[in-house]
């Protein structure tokens, strides 16, 4: 029993280290210090709660994972400064707005949320960029 | 039952009703908007999941701090006990009031400002010590729950330290690395509360039938180590359509495949349960861990669906993850919880009158958790169906008539606050009468 506890749990260490260290190999974009505080910014407004990204946090508004290439800047600024609906106006400064807008745009180039019909293997699993 | 415990029965009971009423206003105020102007939504979502996730936890460790007395036959007071209840109590109250100063600045399922992990930690630390002092008593073939408890609780460590690496740059270097790490943490965190609670339910079962054989079983330990392994690899669910490696997302969906061996035990078991239920069904505490098993039936169905990223694809990021959630939630971890408070409580030896109130809201539960569950499912379905097979790009219109469908899931969230609240209310009577110094 000790030795299958030891062999799972060093499975599982390499496998963490595999994880932090290559499982996002394909993505090179490194964030800015503007990029860090916008995630904070997302984090302290806590956007989480009603919006998702990569399909992951709320329900009540839409996933912004490819919003910034969706929608034009001056739009996603109005909606973030002015609300609409259900969402909320947030009382942000032009300096946080500038990193969240930044935030958004990292978030957008590191892939889409929606998964092309075409990536789905016969199997059941996706072939993303494995093509 | 020593002091300590009996307040962290009482305060994790008070969290369980806090989840229930905040739930109960979140789900409306999702439905009705106009209820999220007095108090907005960002706010009483936090509050509902931190008020569960307390709940779950709390309940977790009220009931293996008391256990491990018995099972490692600890004497005396332990003043670590206390000092870890204090710490608790004391972060989880700063917690709401940073909310209701709607200060965030957390993650999700943990969105308080973060500088409040450092007494998290500190008190699980203290935990863990007051723990393994006692594991010096262990038997010498410890039972499993034993080791259930032992690995639910280092998981928890380490998955909350893993939770919290992103305040090291490094790891927010990459969206791709830091959204990553979250879900591994969280989804492994899941994991890691479920060890301790399976392993309470195998305790009590042990209790309730006298046979210790079950805790012991060469069957059963295959089992635990199956249930481990999908606590270590069995995250990459949550990050099916995230442009990270591939063998990640094969690697999670292989391992979560192998959860077909636990439906497939269940079904074969499915005779035995039955006599098994005609011998024990006049024990509340056995009530309440049958219908955490029913909802391991359940919810097991949906995950494995879940599982396969093809049938993923239309149900990601859709109510039916919320189905799920709630499904082990409130039917796997709670109904644990109920068995494993109740038999400290000894509501089985409660006058005749009570315990009809308890079974009549176990029954009011059970029945609004369903519509609940299913009211998510079918919501969840309709949103699937027309993001990404009618591909509507308004998010409005797209979630109007799933609006529609979640106003059934808003009345049965009443139904869930009576029937929990009436065994909440019978629980607590029990409480002050509980007396010190007896073991359950």
């Amino acid at each position: 029993m000790r030795g299958i506890l030891v062999t799972l749990s060093v499975l599982f260490a390499v496998y963490t280290v595999l994880v932090y260290g290559v499982g996002d190999r394909l993505d090179t974009d490194r964030a800015n210090s503007g990029i860090r505080s916008g995630m904070r910014v997302w984090q302290e407004r806590n956007c989480q709660s009603c919006h998702q990204l990569y399909g992951l946090g709320g329900y009540m508004g839409p996933d912004l994972t490819n919003v910034a290439s969706l929608r034009e800047e001056p739009r996603i600024r109005t909606f973030i400064r002015y609300g609409t609906g259900r969402m909320p106006a947030l009382a942000v400064s032009d300096v946080e707005m500038d990193h969240l807008i930044a935030f958004l745009k990292w978030v957008d180039r590191s892939g889409t949320s929606k998964v092309p019909p075409e990536t789905v293997h016969w199997t059941g699993t996706y072939l993303i960029n494995e093509h | 039952m020593n002091k300590v415990t009996r307040w962290q029965i009482g305060f994790a009971l008070a969290l369980l009703l806090a989840a229930l009423i905040f739930g109960a206003i979140a789900a409306f105020a999702f439905v009705f908007p106009d209820i999220g102007d007095l108090i907005p939504f960002e706010q009483l979502r936090p509050m509902h999941v931190s008020a569960a996730l307390f709940w779950i936890i709390s309940g977790a460790t009220a009931g293996v701090m008391h256990y491990k007395r018995e099972v490692f036959t600890e004497q005396g007071r332990s003043a670590l006990q206390a000092v870890f209840f204090s710490i608790w109590v004391a972060t989880t109250i700063a917690v709401f009031v940073f909310y209701a100063f709607r200060k965030f600045g957390g993650r999700e399922y943990w969105e308080f400002p973060p500088i409040l992990c450092v007494p998290l930690l500190g008190a699980w630390l203290l935990l863990m010590l007051d723990y393994f002092r006692a594991w010096r008593h262990r038997p010498t073939d410890p039972p499993l729950y034993v080791w259930m408890w032992t690995t639910g609780i280092v998981f928890f460590l380490i998955t909350f330290i893993e939770q919290n690496l992103y305040h090291v740059p490094w790891f927010r270097d990459t969206y791709l690395r830091e959204i990553t790490v979250q879900w591994k943490s969280n989804g492994a965190m899941v994991g890691a509360w479920n060890q301790m609670l399976y392993g309470t339910a195998l305790y009590l079962m042990v209790k309730i039938s006298g046979d210790e054989g079950i805790a012991r079983g060469r069957t059963a330990f295959l089992f635990w180590f199956l249930g481990l392994s999908n606590l270590m690899f069995n995250w990459g669910h949550h990050l099916y359509n995230v442009p990270t490696a591939g063998w990640m997302r094969h690697a999670a969906y292989a391992v979560s495949m192998t959860e077909f061996a636990f439906f497939i035990a269940i079904v074969r078991g499915f005779r035995k349960k039955l006599e098994e239920h005609r011998r024990f069904k006049h024990l509340l505490t056995y009530r309440f861990l049958v219908a955490s098993e029913l909802w391991v039936f359940l919810n097991l169905i949906l995950v494995l669906l879940m599982s396969v990223p093809a049938i993923n694809r239309y149900t990601h990021g859709t109510h039916i993850t919320v189905a799920h959630a709630m499904g082990a939630t409130i039917g796997i971890n709670t109904m644990i919880l109920l068995a494993s408070l109740g038999f400290m409580l000894r509501v089985d030896e409660l006058a005749a009158s009570r315990k009809k109130w308890i079974a009549r809201g176990l029954a009011m539960t059970m029945a609004s958790l369903l519509l609940f569950w299913l009211a998510l499912i079918a919501a969840g379905a309709v949103k699937g169906y027309r993001d990404v097979v009618l591909g509507m790009s308004d998010f409005q219109r797209m979630m109007q008539p799933v609006f529609e469908v979640l106003k059934v899931f808003a009345t049965a969230g009443l139904g869930l606050l009576v029937g929990m609240g009436i065994i909440v209310r019978h629980f607590l009577a029990a409480l002050r009468k509980a007396s010190y110094g007896a073991s359950a």
